[in-house]
């Protein structure tokens, strides 16, 4: 970033015609920054090169293999209705759970950035608190919660709400529940972040210029947390996309992931092409979902908070 | 999963083995045997490892298996670290067809002999342990009822109630074409247009297809199904457990289907001589039979129910004991081996339609 900013600065006066004094130091001093810059990265380069880059390469390379041969028979495969139905699964689900989180984690984001310090200190907290407990311990909570002869069921029933039991999990209903719950966090973070950098004077000015709370809130605030928004979007959406275990657990074997294909593959074929297929369509979707996003609004405004 | 150790641990794990003296390692070799784990690994143990170790004197080292994808990542690395290993029948079966098991020389073959080949004995694969898919149900849901075969489990009148059986086509596609009416020793090969058709009709009365062993016992026990088809291991844990929310937990093996567990050699084990007479030793009936004083599963081998090693009163809950065996039938795994990728890619499309 700083780098950047001064070469910008340095264009900026070359287009001007101005000279700075001291032109050549400068220059000298980007040189040594940016080469101190690259060295400091080339650690981390190397570690994401090793344990993340090799392994996607590889995996690639097995989905068009097939003993020595090049094939795309892994590829042709993912045409039965069996992978179609679990990517239109995978996707529903994905989409579902992360517009409930928009619908239950805006709201709370916007009350823990208005409340006092402490007190948002301590809502954060409760917020991250689930996140520090393991994601199969939370999936078996909602397990005693929601089944036939759970928590909710019997209390519902002893209150004389329902009759019979509800069905609340063993299906997609159950899974979402799961999910919604073990995503919520990471759309709330975001948009917590975003929020709370964003000026309150805006909001005055905007009241101050005759704009109702109502109008206020629709036309200053909300446009002003959109990266945080779409943080939270991207990260839920595409964690969602490779879910395993909630589904597992709480779909009662019918609601049948993407990442469930992954796994059935491995454990039932006899070599990792088919399965590697599948991951790369994965990948491919992801990237291409993340492509457009970035196309849309722009990177730089989502990780970059501005 | 406990037999994994972390990094740290197994570093340290190391070090204490490096540490050991030089001449005892010189003495005795090790033998790396992997299983399943949890009760059923502990009974091997104490059933036939101390046999085997003081037999061949040798050290057991034993690891964790989570199904065939291990086998084969082992024998793909080209070196193994496993001598023996235990995985289903019908894994075996299909890990033979794929070339990937040492063969057993003709002196194993030898101690194989009273293990029928009907249930999964080959060059390759040694089974070891039998059990059986059956039928259990809450008695709760059907006092003074019965359900005396896989026909039952269709017969949502008679016996109504949420169903559970296994997320995989393996044994739902017999299942459903004996309640459909095909006599068991007419099964193979399979009608799967007739069984998937059947099962269409199952399938709104099943609540949890399960994929685990112990998720197929938790539905039961906590009363979230009715009926299961699992194996038979987990029910009969239940009705000696506790009761769950479920209440009283019955079975039966009227109609089961018989499987069995193989001990193999990964293509290119270290020790696989010593592997094999491991294998012989613990084939042998008097000390198969064992097994079924620790957990249970029935011995493999015919003779192991002549050496009295079994009590009487255990009789009755083994799968392939002399009274039960003619009440089901033993799966067949050259159909399975055959047909099992197309009929998983079938089955996943079935359910979710």
């Amino acid at each position: 970033m700083t780098t950047t900013s001064l070469a910008d600065e340095v264009g900026r006066r070359d287009h001007a015609a101005w000279k700075a004094p001291n032109e050549a130091a400068y220059r000298r001093r980007e040189r040594s920054e940016t080469t101190v810059l690259a060295a400091l990265a080339v650690p981390g380069l190397l570690l994401i090169g090793a344990i993340a880059l090799t392994p996607i390469a590889w995996l690639f390379w097995l989905s068009f293999r097939s003993g020595s041969d090049f094939t795309f028979e892994h590829y042709e495969r993912l045409l039965h209705p069996t992978y179609t139905l679990t990517l239109q699964t995978t996707f529903e689900l994905s989409f579902l759970v992360t517009a409930i989180c928009i619908a239950l984690g805006y709201p709370l984001a916007y009350l823990i950035s208005q409340v006092r310090p402490r007190l948002a200190g301590f809502l954060l907290l409760l917020v991250l608190f689930p996140v520090w407990t393991s994601l199969l311990v939370r999936c078996y909570a909602w397990l005693v919660l929601l089944q036939r002869r759970g928590v909710v069921n019997s209390w519902l029933q002893d209150m004389g709400l329902i009759d019979a039991p509800l069905r609340l999990m063993h299906n997609f209903t159950g899974t979402t529940i799961g999910m919604v719950h073990i995503m919520l966090p990471f759309m709330v973070l975001p948009l917590y972040a975003t929020m709370r950098s964003i000026n309150r004077d805006y909001m005055r000015a905007a009241a101050n210029l005759g704009a109702s709370p109502v109008k206020a809130f629709w036309g200053v605030f909300v446009p002003l947390s959109f990266p945080g928004l779409f943080a939270g979007i991207i990260i839920v959406f595409v964690l969602c996309l490779g879910f395993y275990v909630t589904p597992a657990l709480l779909g009662g074997g019918r609601v049948m992931m993407w990442s469930m294909q992954i796994e059935r593959n491995v454990t039932y074929h006899s070599d990792w092409g088919a399965a590697s297929a599948l991951g790369v369509v994965l990948l491919a979707m992801t990237l291409a979902i993340l492509w457009g996003v970035g196309r849309l609004i722009g990177f730089d405004r989502i990780v970059g908070g501005r | 999963m406990m037999g994994k150790c972390g990094g740290a641990i197994s570093l340290v794990c190391t070090a204490l083995l490096l540490a050991a003296p030089q001449a005892a390692a010189q003495e005795k070799k090790t033998l790396t045997i992997s299983s399943w784990g949890g009760a059923f690994q502990k009974a091997q143990k104490e059933a036939w490892f101390g046999i085997v170790e003081k037999e061949l004197n040798v050290v057991i080292k034993e690891d964790n298996t989570s199904g065939i994808a291990d086998v084969r990542t082992q024998v793909a690395s080209g070196k193994p670290t496993w001598d023996l290993t235990t995985q289903g029948a019908y894994s075996c079966a299909l890990l033979e067809k794929e070339g990937r098991l040492e063969k057993f020389d003709a002196e194993t073959m030898k101690a194989l002999t009273d293990i029928p080949t009907t249930i999964g004995r080959s060059e390759h694969c040694a089974p070891q342990i039998v059990y059986s898919v059956a039928i259990g149900w809450r008695d709760k849901a059907y006092p003074g009822k019965v359900p005396e075969g896989w026909a039952a489990l269709w017969d949502v009148k008679n016996f109504p109630g949420q169903r559970s059986i296994r997320k995989h086509p393996i044994y739902a596609l017999e299942m459903a074409l004996i309640a459909d009416g095909v006599p068991m020793d007419k099964l193979y090969p399979l009608d799967v247009e007739r069984a998937f058709k059947k099962l269409e009709q199952l399938k709104p009365h099943v609540l949890v297809w399960w994929s685990s062993g112990a998720q197929s016992a938790q539905v039961l026990k906590d009363g979230e199904v009715d009926m299961v088809a699992a194996w038979n291991g987990r029910i009969q844990a239940l009705e000696n457990e506790p009761e769950g929310k479920g209440g009283k937990i019955k079975t039966t093996f009227n109609q089961q289907i018989i499987v069995s567990d193989s001990w193999m050699i990964p293509k290119g084990a270290p020790n696989k001589e010593l592997a094999m007479k491991a294998i012989a030793i613990m084939s042998r009936p008097e000390v198969n039979a064992r097994i079924s004083n620790y957990i249970n599963y029935a011995p493999s081998n015919t003779k192991s129910y002549d050496t009295g090693v079994i009590p009487k009163e255990k009789l009755p809950n083994l799968p392939n004991s002399p009274e039960n065996f003619g009440k089901g039938f033993v799966q067949d795994n050259s159909w399975w081996v055959n047909n099992a990728d197309a009929m998983v890619k079938r089955f996943d499309a079935f359910l979710q339609r």
